[in-house]
């Protein structure tokens, strides 16, 4: 527990394996709620792959089965039937313990209501994951900091969530989904409880984290806010109705990206 | 570190509802520290009680002469003798084998007068006919002069000692020793040898042996009562007399050794009652029997109040359980958010029931401090109402006023794990049903 965790780095893999390793493989995805009266089936064999460095938006229509969809990626829940390979582990026969393991390690979460934890300051926010994987130590406050202040909230550390706007809120909350060098990050209607300003800062957010490499996977109902992804999944009633990269993807100017860390407001 | 982190966590998320943690600590404080009070009340009351029997002598047995009711308002009489006779004295001295001695005292209220100060009121007091052993089982203590000895009881001396309050309410400013004593009532003279220091006064114990004031006592020799005052008693009370007679009040025997007395106590009995079983004029006291008594007593009101206290504390318990409820309900959103971010059902669990032993031991600690506060609050409480009130003070039964409140060591360590052990228990359900939330449905929780 003293040396710091050394995550796998996504960057290092890729350069060394090539372009195609997989953040996350998907194949034959089911499942099934089982109800009283029916069973509705929210998913019925979904399979795509993620490779590492992209960026999707995952769009349909509600009751379509984006959420039942991010739960599975996110290890939420196990699917009724079908894969789901993170990392060479298949999450869909793991114990209950072990799915809390991989979240901790693996995967970064963004909510729409951010879900900051109140009592908690900014860094302590963002070291809940590594709370969870037994990682606390002087070198990862260190690392939280950098993540604070690489999503311009340096001089916020000892701030309350209750003391932040929506959107410094939301940097908060991508730091923290940063913090465990996860496979993927799962952001689910990140932008929905933003005004179209801040949404645009969060994009400029995800679109610099891209650029680095990280992998975004984000669930949206907004066109604005997909067009800025590489690659487009729609659902339909639980089945994949297009999967496609987006062609005239928009992107953010450098001299915006350059601003975010320099600090909100 | 981590359980470091895991501690401080806990606490921050108490001090977020500062009032809501205050009062469920306050639970455990009141149970925790009623454990401490009652049991110190008790052990207080017991060791008061086991004082005052030791007071009389374990190794003594005592027999009292009762003055049977007057029947059938015996305006005329036929003069019964009742009570302890010196023959029977005699008998118990020389019969029973265990018995190293046995000491006669005969008791009777008079008043008492200094025939150098004639125009002072004559006071009241007791007068009593004894040996010398008497000082050394009642445990007086000469000041000045001497006590009664073997030569005044052979020779009949009229001579007395007083007791110390006796001597400073007769003779304010005068030395008493060697001044001649008057008794008005008998018209007889004894000259003072002795002057007692102060004693206090002996509760009563059971129902056949009055509390003991011996601070207007006067002694002298049984054989000088016997041969001077005699047997016979004449009171006349506005018109009519009251008559009784009786040879000795008391016969305080003693055993050489504690483990016969059970044994001599029933041959006395026997020897005492051998002619009338049911006799009704004497009862036999043992403090020996009655010590064991009382420890066994003393066992009972232990246990009882611990459970009492006992109770409190899971009334604190639920208290404890309540509040984590609603916490926990409240909280759902953010144990979602902790599962989703990594947090096992064990983390969940844990972080919970840290929260509440965090409570219970806050209130166990604090409890502890509010118990040891006991002795000083009582002392405190009886100060108070001696001063402020005395009337009601005067009304207090006399073990509130004499006992005084002893921690018991062991109930300190006992309530504090009482009450950590409360906080899991109490702790442990809302925990668990934090723990068994699904994530997803504690994430979608508003
Ligand atoms: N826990 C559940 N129990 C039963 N049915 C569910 C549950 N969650 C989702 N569903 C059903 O599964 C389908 C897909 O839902 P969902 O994944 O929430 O869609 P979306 O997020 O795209 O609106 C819907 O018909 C919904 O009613
Ligand atoms: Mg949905």
């Amino acid at each position: 527990m003293s040396s710091i965790p050394t995550v796998k780095s996504n960057d290092q893999t890729a350069e060394t394996n090539g372009q195609n390793v997989l953040a996350a493989r998907v194949r034959e995805l089911q499942k099934h709620y089982v109800l009283k009266s029916e069973t509705v089936r929210a998913l019925r064999g979904v399979s795509f792959d993620v490779p590492e460095g992209d960026y999707v938006a995952i769009m349909g229509a509600s009751g379509s089965g984006k959420s039942t969809l991010l739960n599975l990626l996110g290890c939420l829940d196990r699917p009724t039937s079908g894969s789901f390979v993170l990392g060479g582990d298949d999450v869909a026969t793991m114990t209950d313990d072990e799915l809390s393991q991989i979240r901790a390690s693996r995967i970064g979460f963004v909510f729409q209501s951010y879900n900051l934890i109140a009592q908690l300051t900014v860094v302590e926010n963002i070291e809940v994951p590594l709370y969870y994987m037994g990682q606390l130590n002087a070198e990862s406050r260190k690392r939280c900091k950098q993540l604070a202040a690489m999503v311009g909230l340096g001089d916020r550390l000892d701030h309350r969530p209750t003391q932040l706007s929506g959107g410094q809120q939301q940097r908060v909350a991508i730091a923290r989904s940063l913090v465990n060098d996860p496979y993927f990050m799962l952001a689910d209607e990140a932008t929905g409880n933003l005004d179209s300003v801040t949404t645009d800062e969060i994009l400029a957010l995800f679109q610099m984290l891209n650029d680095q490499g990280r992998t975004i996977i984000m669930v949206t109902h907004e066109d604005e806010v997909s067009e800025h992804a590489k690659r487009m999944i729609r659902l339909k009633d639980g089945e994949i109705q297009i999967d496609k990269r987006i062609e005239n993807r928009k992107t953010f100017p450098p001299e915006v990206i350059k601003k975010i860390s320099m600090g909100t407001d | 570190m981590l359980i470091l982190r895991t501690w401080q966590l806990g606490i921050k998320s108490l001090l977020l509802h500062p009032m809501r943690s205050a009062l469920t600590v306050l639970g455990i404080f009141i149970g925790v520290a009623s454990v401490i009070w009652l049991l110190a009340i008790g052990e207080g009351i017991s060791k008061e009680a086991q004082r005052q029997i030791e007071d009389l002598g374990a190794e003594n047995i005592i027999v009292r002469s009762i003055k049977p009711p007057d029947e059938s308002g015996a305006n005329f009489r036929s003069i019964q003798a009742f009570g302890l006779t010196r023959a029977e004295h005699k008998l118990l001295s020389t019969t029973i084998k265990t018995v190293e001695s046995v000491l006669p005292i005969r008791e009777l209220p008079t008043k008492f007068a200094y025939t150098g100060n004639p125009n002072a009121k004559p006071i009241d007091g007791r007068l009593v006919g004894c040996t010398p052993e008497y000082a050394e089982v009642t445990r007086l203590e000469v000041a000045r002069g001497h006590f009664l000895t073997d030569r005044e009881i052979i020779s009949k001396g009229g001579v007395c000692v007083i007791a110390a309050n006796l001597a400073s309410k007769l003779f304010p400013s005068e030395d008493p020793l060697n001044k001649l004593m008057y008794l008005p009532e008998k018209k007889e003279f004894y000259k003072i040898v002795g002057v007692l220091k102060h004693r206090n006064a002996t509760a009563a114990i059971g129902g056949s042996l009055a509390s003991q004031d011996f601070s207007l006592d006067v002694y002298i020799p049984i054989t000088t009562m016997q041969a001077r005052v005699g047997d016979t008693e004449v009171k006349r009370t506005g018109g009519s007399f009251s008559v009784k007679e009786f040879e000795l009040s008391q016969c305080t025997i003693r055993v050489g050794d504690v483990d016969d007395v059970p044994r001599t106590a029933k041959l006395v009995e026997a020897t005492l009652r051998k002619d009338d079983p049911d006799r009704q004029d004497i009862a036999v006291v043992v403090p020996f029997e009655l010590l064991e008594q009382a420890k066994a007593t003393r066992l009972m009101f232990m246990m009882f109040m611990g459970l009492i206290a006992a109770i409190s504390l899971i009334v604190g318990g639920i208290g404890i359980m309540n509040i984590m409820l609603a916490t926990v309900t409240e909280r759902t959103r953010e144990i979602g958010i902790r599962r989703a971010l990594g947090g096992k059902r064990s983390d969940i669990t844990r972080q919970f029931l840290v929260e509440t032993i965090s409570l219970s031991v806050v209130g166990g600690l604090t409890g502890i401090l509010g118990g040891l506060l006991c002795p000083v609050t009582v002392e405190a409480a009886r100060w108070l109402i001696r001063e402020g009130a005395p009337a009601m003070y005067a009304n207090l039964p006399e073990v509130a006023k004499v006992m005084s409140p002893e921690i018991v060591p062991i109930s300190i360590p006992v309530a504090f794990i009482i009450s950590v052990f409360v906080g899991v228990i109490f702790g442990l359900y809302p925990a668990m049903r934090a723990a068994q939330m699904d994530p997803i449905e504690a994430l979608r929780h508003e």
